[in-house]
């Protein structure tokens, strides 16, 4: 495993640059009501109904901590193998913005509750790296403000507003957008599976603030740029790459970087500065004194570790170890959790390697290129469990085995009873086999004095044999029975 | 500690609170006054002690993840001075 980011550079017009990529990702707690509230933080409803008064900052309302997001936070930070912080503290940021009603969020500064952990991540089959997290704490989400409704008016609903969101610094450790990507994407791993967030990136969910600089190989740290709320995993590797060329182009050009916060315009391709953002950064924290310091025991963190389920790392360990699989298909079916089980089911029992490849090739194919999740799936594990068999035992063979699985997905069926009524069971009886090999030998003389001094043309007379037993005859036995008969 | 004019300004502006360029000698004052007042907290000798978040001897009280507040929107916007639906409408805060 390589534990350093290896070298993955951007040539610029005056020699190699590197990327430096840092992100921070707000994830919504999973949890019924709000951080210090009782209103409802279930996504949509009516405008301003999920609101109570002490999420629209009415005088005098005081916050009261849900114990359900502190149970969250600090799972998540387990899942992160993070520190723990036994206390922490509330701390007010203030700005002044229509949907933040209370002139401040509550967030934590300088005592979070998570320190530092660690992710890792399979860049691909055969990289992977590990992604420092610097923190994660806890903090209040703001209203959402509307500005396509009228020309001059924008509107605000507060149903958002104190939404708890974890909010997970990662340490400057990404170096490319492929990297970044894939941070995302196994970060949100971790969360589904702890079940402390759903990931969802299109209800925003998730999102990520993502910080690029630039610099030459071995330099120091460039200035960075702070990409803001970008929604999808693909735009995050979009802005990182459109970002981190502006820059290079600027210092290439003798320029210097401004540190500033920027937006990704997906439709254009370009970030651009959000100018209006610039001087807010005055925040003036200072400790919340609604909110006494949020304190648990070990105890507590003790209890939660015990009763954490079984994470993507420790899953695909074990899927390796116990059912063999290559390393890069353990970890595709360990990127959801529903997956994985779905995996065990289907395996459970059987040739594992081969359940795999029905699972990953013809199943999440077949799923994605419907849009579908694993919990969808027509095809249940019992019977995709039963096709393996059918294949195993040399029943069908893997081509027939496709068309049965076309069948089961789409008029659903039992396929042990489906092979059975359709006469779909391959002829391994050689005999048979043998009869249409001659057939198709004694139809093309001209063919068979081409395949002796081209034996690459065995392929077509395996495709004849096939049509003529309806594709039903073992292929290897074909294939046998060809290369002795035509003597190639 | 003290703040010069340009600090005061600031304050207010991030407060956004309207402050008059008449007036901003006289808070310069007064606000310079509090800061000196303060400042003799300064001659406590506070070496070794872990700065303190809360005075109460207590832990904080925490709630069940339940719901038990909203739909209560025409209360949160009565005192809006602009609303349509169900919705604050404030000036256009986007350029």
């Amino acid at each position: 495993m390589s534990q350093k980011a290896s070298a993955k550079y951007l040539k610029g017009a005056t020699g190699d640059w590197e990327i430096v990529i840092g992100m921070e990702i707000h994830a919504q707690v999973t949890s019924q009501a709000k951080l210090f509230s009782g209103a409802s933080a279930e996504y949509g409803g009516a405008p301003n109904d999920h609101v109570s008064l002490v999420d629209a900052a009415m005088p005098g309302m005081l916050p009261v901590i849900n114990e359900e997001c502190v149970r969250q936070a600090v799972r998540t930070g387990l899942g992160l193998e993070a520190q723990i912080n036994l206390r922490s503290i509330f701390d007010r940021k203030n700005y002044f913005y229509p949907d933040l009603p209370q002139g401040y969020q509550i967030s934590q500064f300088k005592h979070p509750i998570v320190g530092e952990g660690i992710v890792i991540v399979d860049v691909s089959p055969t990289e992977r790296i590990s992604v420092g997290i610097e923190r994660l704490h806890l903090e209040q989400d703001a209203g959402k403000s509307m500005h396509d409704l009228s020309p001059a008016e924008s509107h605000v609903d507060l149903n958002r507003s104190g939404v708890a969101l974890m909010e997970i610094v990662s340490k400057p450790d990404m170096r490319s957008a492929e990297e970044a990507r894939a941070y995302v994407s196994k970060l949100r791993t971790i969360l589904r599976y702890i079940g402390s967030c759903d990931g969802n990136m299109e209800q925003g969910s998730l999102r990520a603030d993502v910080n690029v600089s630039v610099r030459r190989p071995g330099e120091k740290l460039g200035t960075r740029c702070e990409i803001k709320n970008v929604n999808s995993i693909r735009f995050i590797g979009q802005a990182i790459e459109v970002e981190a060329r502006r820059q290079i182009g600027i210092l290439e050009d003798g320029g210097v970087i401004a540190q500033e916060t920027r937006l990704f315009d997906p439709g254009k391709g370009e970030t651009r500065s959000m100018r209006s953002k610039e001087e807010a950064h005055d925040y003036r924290y200072f400790p919340d004194p609604d909110l006494l310091p949020l304190e648990f025991d070990q105890a507590y963190v003790d209890g939660l570790k015990a009763q954490l389920p079984e994470l993507p790392d420790a899953k695909r360990a074990r899927f390796i170890e116990q059912y063999g699989l290559p390393p890069y298909d353990a970890g595709v079916l360990v990127m959801e959790r529903a997956s994985a089980d779905f995996f065990e089911q289907t395996a459970k029992g059987r040739d594992a390697k081969l359940a795999a490849n029905w699972v990953i090739n013809e199943l999440f194919g077949r799923l994605n290129k419907e849009g579908l999740d694993v919990a969808q799936s027509p095809v249940s594990a019992a019977a995709l469990g039963a096709i393996v068999d059918l294949i195993s035992s040399n029943v069908i063979s893997g081509k027939i085995a496709k068309d049965l699985f076309e069948i089961v997905w789409s008029e659903g069926g039992d396929p042990v009873e489906i092979v059975e009524a359709r006469g779909m069971k391959q002829v391994t009886d050689t005999s048979a086999i043998e009869a249409a090999v001659d057939a198709v030998i004694a139809a093309n003389p001209d063919k068979v004095e081409q395949a002796k001094a081209k034996p690459t043309m065995l392929g077509w007379f395996v495709g004849q044999v096939m049509k003529q037993t309806g594709g039903k005859a073992n292929p290897q036995s074909v294939n046998d029975l060809l290369k002795r008969k035509l003597d190639v | 500690m003290s703040v010069d004019p340009s600090v005061v300004r600031r304050i207010a502006h991030l407060s956004r609170i309207a402050v008059d360029d008449s007036e901003v000698s006289r808070l310069n004052g007064e606000i310079n006054a509090i800061l000196s007042f303060v400042e003799t907290l300064s001659s406590v000798n506070v070496e070794g002690v872990e700065p303190i978040a809360s005075v109460l001897p207590m832990q904080m009280k925490k709630r069940p993840d339940v719901v038990t507040d909203g739909g209560i929107a025409d209360d949160i916007l009565v005192n809006a001075p602009a609303r349509e639906d169900h919705y604050f409408v404030v000036p256009k805060v986007i350029e």
